[in-house]
């Protein structure tokens, strides 16, 4: 499958669970700042792209789970080992921008639509 | 028995499917408002979708609560889709089914149609509508919140409907009511 092709899916996935618009769902929109995506959201979005692809995904493996928080946070930013452990336990994620800036308040924006589109592509291929 | 809005459980196949009938009848009060008379119409008593989509939301968490045996604080936390196109009227009956579609440690996601079987002889059921929910385990939350120890979802209002329909809760998930 084609990253063209991931991403087709990856986008009927968002406009179904999201209820937006196909051409609001571009690679950099991110789920929550640009869909609108709320908590319950992404567990939705896990289990349709499950659906959609055939695929097992493990709990805190496409978006963190509340372990990856916590000690990892000092005057409302995440401290490098943080950024480090959550770099680990997501590869599909971009960090570049975020490394600049890491609020707390912009981790929502390290999820994009190609995070997903990377995170399926990677599991497809076996990594 | 305030805010049931199913009467009774009638099939339950353990995570799997639960299907759960409710009675609309005209001594509830809520059909007087819905729809009362106007100056220029008579009263219209119709069950209001949104309770349409409560049944359904108790028929399919009863399910994903006894999946897990009623440990976990299972709470809607999504409709992800509702159509419902007759309206029930008193004397109806609506049956929901619930299937569950996904389920992992954070929550589910289910299915549900709706069915309409009229009280008058020769009208068969007639499927009326889907309603597909999503449900959060409560503890589980992203955010970590934290709520109180005892499951104050399945209060006893459920334990009664429960045990009027044959199905046993474990005695741990005591509701402090």
């Amino acid at each position: 499958m084609t990253r063209d092709e991931i991403f087709s899916k990856v986008q009927a996935v968002l406009v179904d669970a999201l209820a937006v618009d196909e051409e609001d769902v571009t690679p950099t929109a991110t789920l929550t700042g640009d869909l609108g995506a709320e908590s319950i959201d992404f567990l939705d979005i896990v289990f349709k792209i499950e659906q959609a692809f055939g695929i097992k995904i493990a709990q805190g493996e496409l978006f963190p789970d509340g372990s990856a928080q916590s000690s990892f946070v000092k005057d409302g930013k995440v401290l490098p080992e943080g950024i480090a452990r959550l770099r680990e336990r997501l590869p599909h994620v971009d960090f570049s921008t975020f490394e600049k800036d890491p609020s707390v308040t912009k981790v929502g924006s390290l999820f994009t639509v190609d995070s997903i589109v990377t995170f399926v592509e990677r599991k497809l291929a076996g990594k | 028995m305030r805010w049931m809005w199913i009467d009774r459980v009638v099939e339950l196949v353990p995570g799997q499917k639960l299907v759960a009938i409710k009675h609309v009848s005209l001594a509830e009060e809520h059909l007087h408002d819905h729809f009362p008379a106007s100056a220029t119409h008579p009263p219209l008593p119709i069950m209001p979708a949104s309770l349409i989509i409560e049944g359904m939301a108790q028929t399919a968490g009863i399910l994903v609560g006894h999946a897990e045996n009623f440990a976990e604080k299972v709470v809607l936390a999504k409709v992800s889709k509702a159509e419902l196109n007759t309206e029930a009227r008193p004397g109806d009956t609506l049956r929901y089914t619930a299937i569950i579609e996904k389920f992992d440690p954070m929550g589910a996601s289910t299915k549900g149609t709706v069915e309409l079987l009229s009280p008058m002889p020769g009208v068969a059921a007639a499927t009326i509508g889907s309603i597909d929910l999503m449900f959060s385990h409560l503890d589980q939350n992203m955010s970590g919140l934290e709520f109180p120890e005892h499951n104050f979802v399945f209060s006893e209002s459920f334990r009664t409907l429960l045990r009027g329909s044959g199905i046993v809760m474990p005695a741990n998930t005591s509701s402090h009511e």
